[in-house]
């Protein structure tokens, strides 16, 4: 709260100042110019007007973007440290598909991906941040739904990962147990505020099973609850547990259970009513997956600027007279520094999640569409 | 003499603007204005704000079908209850942990206080080292101490711990018979209430009588007998109507039975311990408030040590005790809050957890803040109206 009500003051502060549009401004000299033909008994009256005209000053402040630039950096909201898609690193660098995206976005922006500030957010705290404008965008495992993009006021700019809810307990504790549905009576750890919390409470309702939940506020909780016993049960993302199972004390003895109870589309998310800012964050993943697609890599992108593919020289404002880049609000090599930030998306995926991480996830229905998966972008042209 | 007259005469002298009265009456009237402008201000900027970034608002939410489950709840609630029902869950259950850890933490409170000025040496230490380290921990430290040092290196479920009358003590809780109670039953709980009623009785007439002659009453062991044996009589009568659903091993936990779960137990345990402390030294205070004076005229007149404690010293010592007291029990309530780092469902808890499934976080806060200020304000005015029968009586 204190975040939506200090923007607004930001906003009325900083009234007649050139970033605001002319409807702003006009309204913030006039009342400088009539406060001082007030005498004093009127001095309330004017801070009720002040009040309101300070509201609508704010809904005129300026763009995401503009913010962005004017501090010279992007801050994305990330996970308090889930592997593979972000946590920090044994020099404390963020890393992860989630951490990498933002460093994406910041190479589109910038042209350097390090220009990325980040925030790690409890699943309680993620949206009232991205809200309330401490963060530019929530980069941290979040499931699109449509009550995300409604009632809270987000956009989602489409799905980083694929993933699904499933179950996870200890093998040798519970030798007979191979089945989701042999759970019943169980006690279950799960996150507070997740749509896991939700998923779990349908799945054993729909089940006419009973289970007994214990729920943290934070991951660790969790993982340390599971750790020493607390529960029988972990149920997150399958690809979280896969993650958190690393972290645990003796991971040989534990088994994700093959069911999957739910769709998790995950991905990043920006506040509504910057069209400009949703459209950058939006085409940066885009711009990975074509890059992938068009097989650029972080180590090819040089050459293939000279490429004589009229869709890679498009891709890579390489066109005579592009204004690609430039219409959407970046320079016109966006996609050049983008992918040499990050690589593209397959390279990104499996630095994280896949062949070259611990966790060792197959891309699945995350590969390209070309290659049976679901992720498809949209020409850039 | 000639300065008054000076002063008196100023008014009429000065213009208008220059009366004390007027100044005064003008700056209390801008106070309030301001106040209230500064309120509305910030009450139109979150509404404009919210309008703006296309976020839900009102209390409509509560209406809502919750979705998610809650591990311990006083009444019943399913997933498929309401969004106002499981902020009552919340609710009811920091009530229930701060009323028992407020009584707790009163009884090891007086124990200790009393204790810290005990001729013993051995007691008075240990009481002043149990002071000392609850008072000085952070209250989290105390319950992170419970919950992970203490509960949660309890066996798991398969190797719990045997306790009498079929309790069993595990990382999962502690779990003890639930009595069942069978037709007729009801006469039991008439007669204890009857018991109590007698006991009351009992307990005046013998007042009066040691009032009027002097004469005393063992007025004790008669109550005893009236609350324990007309219930136990009653049982008799009634056929025995009492039976007990033991706790069993299931495939992953103990069921049946009533549960007490770790995280309950670790917060009412270091919310009782940590405020003890505190407690422990306002008794002190307030008994060595009273002047000593008192206890050498009571041990004059020849009362015994007990009855100088129970008779002089702490009627007169609980005026000074009752009002910071109160302070302490506010605290604990609020204290509570900090369930939400071991997972028990409270207030905080399931109310965050609103917050978050309908992202409507300034109506959830308010909700939690009203509540939290309706809890406090009770608990002050009982308090209250203990310290006004307390207070000193003039005659």
């Amino acid at each position: 709260m204190g975040g939506i009500a200090s923007v607004t003051m930001r906003g009325f502060g900083n009234g007649p100042e050139p970033e605001l549009r002319s409807h702003g401004k006009k309204i913030g000299l006039c009342l400088k110019t009539e406060k001082g033909l007030w005498v004093m008994k009127h001095i309330a009256i004017g801070i009720l007007g002040a009040a309101t005209l300070g509201v609508m000053a704010s809904a005129a402040s300026a763009s995401t973007l503009d913010d962005v630039k004017a501090k010279g950096f992007i801050q994305c909201g990330v996970s308090t440290g889930l592997a593979g898609f972000s946590a920090p690193d044994d020099k404390g660098d963020w890393q992860g598909i989630d951490a990498d995206f933002c460093r994406a976005v910041a190479a589109a922006v910038f042209g350097d991906g390090s220009k990325v500030k980040f925030t790690p957010l409890s699943a309680k705290e993620r949206f009232t941040a991205l809200q309330s404008g401490e963060i530019d965008i929530l980069s941290r495992n979040t499931t699109w739904t449509i009550n995300r993009d409604t009632a809270l006021g987000l956009n989602f700019i489409g799905v980083t990962y694929y993933d699904g809810q499933g179950f996870m307990i200890n093998a040798k504790k519970l030798p007979g147990v191979n089945s989701a549905l042999q759970l019943s009576g169980a006690a279950v750890c799960v996150q507070s505020g997740t749509t896991t919390e939700l998923n779990l409470a349908d799945y054993f309702k729909s089940n006419k099973m009973e289970y007994n939940p214990v729920v943290f506020e934070k991951l660790e909780e969790v993982n340390a609850a599971y750790d020493a016993g607390r529960c029988d049960v972990y149920t997150t993302d399958q690809s979280g547990l896969y993650g958190i199972r690393l972290t645990l004390a003796a991971p040989a003895d534990h088994v994700v259970l093959p069911e999957i109870i739910s769709k998790e589309p995950l991905g990043p998310a920006v506040r509504q009513g910057d069209d400009q800012w949703y459209h950058i964050v939006k085409w940066t993943y885009f711009a990975l997956l074509q890059a992938e697609e068009l097989g650029i890599t972080k180590a090819n992108v040089e050459e293939m600027k000279t490429s004589d593919n009229p869709e890679i020289k498009r891709v890579l404002g390489q066109e005579a007279d592009t204004k690609i880049g430039t219409d959407l609000g970046v320079s016109n090599d966006w996609v050049v520094n983008i992918v040499k930030a990050v690589g593209n998306y397959g390279e990104l995926f499996e630095r994280n999640v896949g062949s070259g991480s611990p966790l060792k996830i197959a891309r699945g229905i995350n590969a390209l569409w070309t290659k049976g998966g679901l992720q498809y972008a949209p020409p850039i042209r | 003499m000639a300065s008054q007259e000076i002063l008196r005469e100023e008014p009429s002298r000065g213009s208008f603007v220059n009366d004390p009265k007027v100044r005064s009456l003008f700056f209390q009237a801008l106070v309030v204005v301001l106040l209230v402008a500064g309120v509305w201000w910030i009450a139109q900027n979150v509404i404009a704000n919210l309008t703006r970034l296309h976020i839900a608002s009102g209390f409509g939410f509560l209406k809502g079908r919750a979705g998610f489950d809650i591990s311990e709840s006083a009444i019943a609630y399913s997933s498929d209850s309401t969004y106002g029902r499981a902020i009552l869950v919340g609710l009811i259950n920091t009530v229930i942990v701060a009323v028992v850890g407020i009584i707790t933490a009163t009884i090891i409170g007086f124990i200790i206080g009393i204790g810290r000025l005990s001729h013993n040496w051995l007691i008075r230490k240990i009481c002043t080292v149990y002071v000392e380290v609850f008072r000085n921990i952070p209250p989290l430290l105390v319950i992170f101490f419970w919950y992970s040092g203490v509960l949660a290196v309890l066996p798991p479920p398969r190797d719990s711990i045997h306790l009498p009358f079929g309790s069993f003590l595990n990382q999962r809780g502690f779990y003890f018979p639930r009595a069942l109670w069978g037709d007729g039953s009801w006469l039991i709980f008439v007669a204890l209430l009857v018991g109590i009623a007698m006991a009351w009785f009992v307990a005046r007439k013998a007042h009066q009588r040691q009032m009027a002659t002097g004469q005393q009453f063992p007025v004790f062991w008669t109550s005893t007998a009236l609350i324990v044996g007309l219930p136990l009589l009653a049982y008799a009568l009634s056929g025995f109507p009492l039976s007990f659903d033991y706790p069993k091993q299931s495939t992953f936990n103990l069921t049946g039975g009533f549960q007490v779960s770790p995280e309950f137990l670790s917060l009412y345990l270091a919310l009782s311990c940590y405020t003890a402390a505190f407690i422990a030294e306002i008794v002190r205070a307030g008994i060595r408030g009273v002047s000593k004076g008192q206890t050498e005229a009571a041990a004059a007149v020849g009362l015994r040590s007990g009855s100088i404690l129970r008779l002089v010293v702490v009627p007169q010592a609980m005026r000074i005790i009752i009002p910071p007291l109160t302070s302490q029990y506010l605290n604990l309530t609020k204290n509570s809050s900090l369930a939400i780092a071991i997972g028990y469902p409270d207030l905080t808890a399931t109310a965050g957890t609103v917050l978050n499934q309908t992202g409507q976080a300034v109506e959830g806060v308010l909700i939690m803040m009203a509540v939290y200020l309706v809890l406090s304000l009770v608990t002050s005015a009982v308090m209250n109206l203990v310290n006004a029968r307390m207070a000193l009586v003039e005659r």
